[in-house]
């Protein structure tokens, strides 16, 4: 007995998340699959009717809205946050005096929610009541930044917003990386007479590429899923100018009894997901095998 | 032991209970949790303990009704559905098409509904002739507020055409105020937006462009016009209006920022609650032209089993058609009765207009539902053509592509 138990303890303990996981997480993924292909409204119905609402999300303009600013606020999101996020790293990795507390004060917001960031800005980008208000009230009448209000610039709001939140976590992610290269090899490097800023870009940088690749699989899982910003920064306007996929899923599902345009926008926003992950598992367990 | 005998105890009392005499129940879903709403709840939940029933409530508050109806659908699906549920227009027909309601024809019947409702009322409650759903209250949608001192200030009277209103926006934009108070949220541009529809177009063309969704009413030459009307009122707006919340705007018509605001009946409890009188500090009139769009608040009953059950289901439809509850109820809410012979004493100016006007456009035929406040339409075809508002509205889209965006959302959305 208690060498069977011996045996199968690990397999017992972690059957019961082995299962949940399989029905709540790839259960419902097969779920939304197939009512993705059913003409379901306000309650699902399981009768597959093909592609049509992969049709009708195709020929949607809001969802064309919805992706393009996806892939606006994914790219500047991911890149801005890493190159802030790495600079301030560096920066901070200059052995300076208070180097705990600056670094405690640029991770804080990561502490906040995306709630709380979003109606922040909303406030700080207001026009009426922000910084644009601010500047003119400094004597400068002609100032103008009215982002927040205007339907082409709307989405770099919501950029500036998410940066603000994440930069700090990725530059605690980059520091961990460059505390981990091995200081004899910098000491090597300075012996030699090399200029700091080859130090970095020659050495530091290259051997830190684990650790890009977590920054940016957390912060493109970030983008993607961006949901709460948007609701409290936006709303999603003005008109639908700053939607996501995810707020677009939202307002099918559960403003709009739409069950089956819903489902099929998950589906694509899963497959956006997949298309960034996959690709990293491969190179991870390749790199195991080897 | 103890516990075991307890329970048969409690167990044959309830059987016992339910056997002899069925006590109504009911376990109502709503949304109206904020302050005056819930004051108008707490009427009818009196009214019906009074009664001998018993009310459980179960209010679900945020997004406008969204999470109440997302807790719906979950105890639908479970098989397990609410006594009665705060729903309205075509969603109660939809939910009749999902199988889940319950006939109360003998309580209608009984009340006679059908004599003291207006027709087209009437008919969002029947499904399928039979009756589903007892309607509370008659919002008006197609308002225009003022702000009475900065019309008089600048010599305007209450505009009855779009082109008045038009004129009047231009003369207060010279004299450094701002003329419409709106807030850029797409209900909100989509309110504006029937509002012109109705003005411009009449109540024909709204019965075609926004009930029956004729393709050719949606791309005609008054559709066009209707968009460039929406964009003319876009110069009318302040530049910081994106997001504002629509009691945000009435404050700016009341404290004289801005001259009007248009917007549905409720607007009138904010200038009640600041103090301001009817008539005398702000004024109240239909948006230019004819018709009145009508938003009406609903309890649709669930089927649902058991006497006591059933027994509360049909006291609690008596109760909400009752005149005395449809008249305490809509003076805390600030709307009108649905039923036509309460008594309007005690209800103020913009009220009495408003019950007039039911009246008279009720028999003329343009007592009209309203696509804004989902009244017209189902869900996915109204959400359609409000994308198309708000986006024509919130970026420089011309008319003529408007009108074809239209249109085609309109055709994608089934």
């Amino acid at each position: 007995m208690s060498e069977w138990l011996e045996n199968h303890l690990p397999k017992v303990v972690l059957a019961p998340s082995f299962i949940a996981v399989l029905i709540f997480v790839y259960g419902f993924i097969g779920w939304t699959a197939w009512v993705s292909l059913t003409r379901s409204k306000l309650l699902p119905k399981y009768e597959i009717h093909g592609f049509i609402q992969y049709e009708r999300l195709f020929d949607s303009p809001r969802w064309d809205t919805a992706i393009n600013n996806l892939y606006i606020f994914g790219a500047l999101f991911i890149v801005i946050a890493m190159v802030l996020g790495l600079l301030l790293a560096i920066l901070l990795d200059q052995k300076i005096r208070v180097e705990g507390v600056i670094r405690t004060i640029y991770l804080y917001p990561m502490a906040l929610s995306m709630i709380v960031t979003g109606t922040a800005w909303k406030w700080i980008l207001n026009p009426g009541l922000g910084i644009e208000s601010m500047v003119q009230g400094w004597g400068f009448p002609n100032f103008e930044f009215d982002w927040l209000v205007n339907p082409d610039y709307a989405i770099y709001t919501i950029v500036i917003a998410a940066i603000w939140q994440s930069s700090g976590f990725v530059m605690a992610l980059f520091l961990a990386g460059l505390r981990s290269v091995d200081g004899e090899i910098i000491k090597a490097a300075q012996v030699d007479g090399i200029p700091t800023w080859r130090i970095y870009t020659a050495i530091i940088i290259p051997s830190m590429a684990p650790i890009f690749l977590s920054a940016f699989i957390v912060l493109a899982h970030l983008a993607i899923k961006s949901f709460d910003l948007v609701i409290a920064l936006t709303g999603g306007g003005p008109g639908y100018a700053t939607d996501l996929p995810a707020t677009y899923m939202y307002a099918m599902a559960f403003s709009r009894g739409d069950i089956g345009q819903a489902a099929s926008s998950a589906m694509i926003m899963m497959l956006v997901v997949f298309a960034i992950v996959v690709p990293y598992l491969y190179s991870e367990l390749r790199a195991k095998n080897d | 032991m103890k516990r075991f005998a307890f329970a048969t105890v409690s167990t044959l009392a309830v059987v016992a209970g339910s056997s002899v005499a069925a006590e109504p129940q009911a376990e109502v879903l709503h949304w109206w949790t904020s302050g005056g709403e819930a004051k108008s709840v707490a009427v009818l939940q009196e009214e019906f303990a009074s009664n001998g029933g018993t009310w459980t409530d179960m209010p679900v508050a945020g997004g406008g009704g969204d999470a109440a109806m997302t807790a719906l659908r979950a105890r639908v699906l479970a098989g397990n559905a609410p006594t009665a549920v705060q729903l309205k227009g075509p969603a109660i027909q939809e939910w009749y098409e999902e199988g889940v309601l319950a006939d109360i024809s003998s309580v209608a019947e009984a009340e006679g509904w059908a004599d003291v409702l207006p027709a087209s009322i009437a008919g969002h409650m029947q499904c399928d002739g039979t009756w589903c759903a007892a309607p509370v209250n008659v919002h008006r949608i197609d308002w225009i507020w003022a702000n009475a001192d900065v019309l008089a200030a600048n010599g305007i009277e209450m505009p009855t055409t779009w082109d008045e209103f038009n004129a009047a926006a231009v003369k207060l934009m010279d004299a450094g105020v701002i003329p419409l108070a709106h807030g850029g949220q797409s209900w909100q541009d989509a309110t504006v937006f029937e509002a012109v529809v109705l003005g411009l177009g009449g109540p024909e063309f709204y019965q075609k462009a926004l009930v029956e969704l004729d393709p050719e009413a949606l791309t005609s030459d008054t559709m066009v016009q209707v968009f460039d009307q929406m964009r003319t009122l876009r110069g009318y707006v302040d530049e910081n209006f994106s997001g504002r919340d629509w009691n945000l705007a009435t404050a700016m018509v009341m404290n004289g920022e801005a001259a009007f605001q248009i917007m549905g009946d409720w607007a009138k409890g904010e200038f009640l609650a600041a103090g301001k009188k009817p008539g005398e500090d702000f004024l109240c009139a239909s948006t230019p032209g004819d018709g009145y769009l009508y938003n009406v608040d609903s309890f649709a009953m669930f089927e649902v089993e058991g006497d006591d059950n059933r027994a509360g289901q049909e006291l609690l439809a008596k109760l909400i058609v009752a005149p005395k509850f449809q008249e305490v109820f809509n003076l805390n809410k600030g709307s009108i009765p649905a039923r036509t012979d309460v008594s309007l004493d005690a209800f103020d100016i913009c009220a009495k207009i408003s019950a007039e006007d039911m009246g008279s456009t009720s028999a003329g035929g343009s007592l009209l539902p309203s696509y804004a406040h989902g009244m017209a339409l189902r869900g996915s075809q109204a959400g359609a053509i409000t994308d198309v508002v708000t986006a024509h509205f919130n970026s420089d889209m011309s008319s003529a592509d408007a009108v074809q965006q239209l249109a085609d959302a309109v055709a994608n959305s089934y």
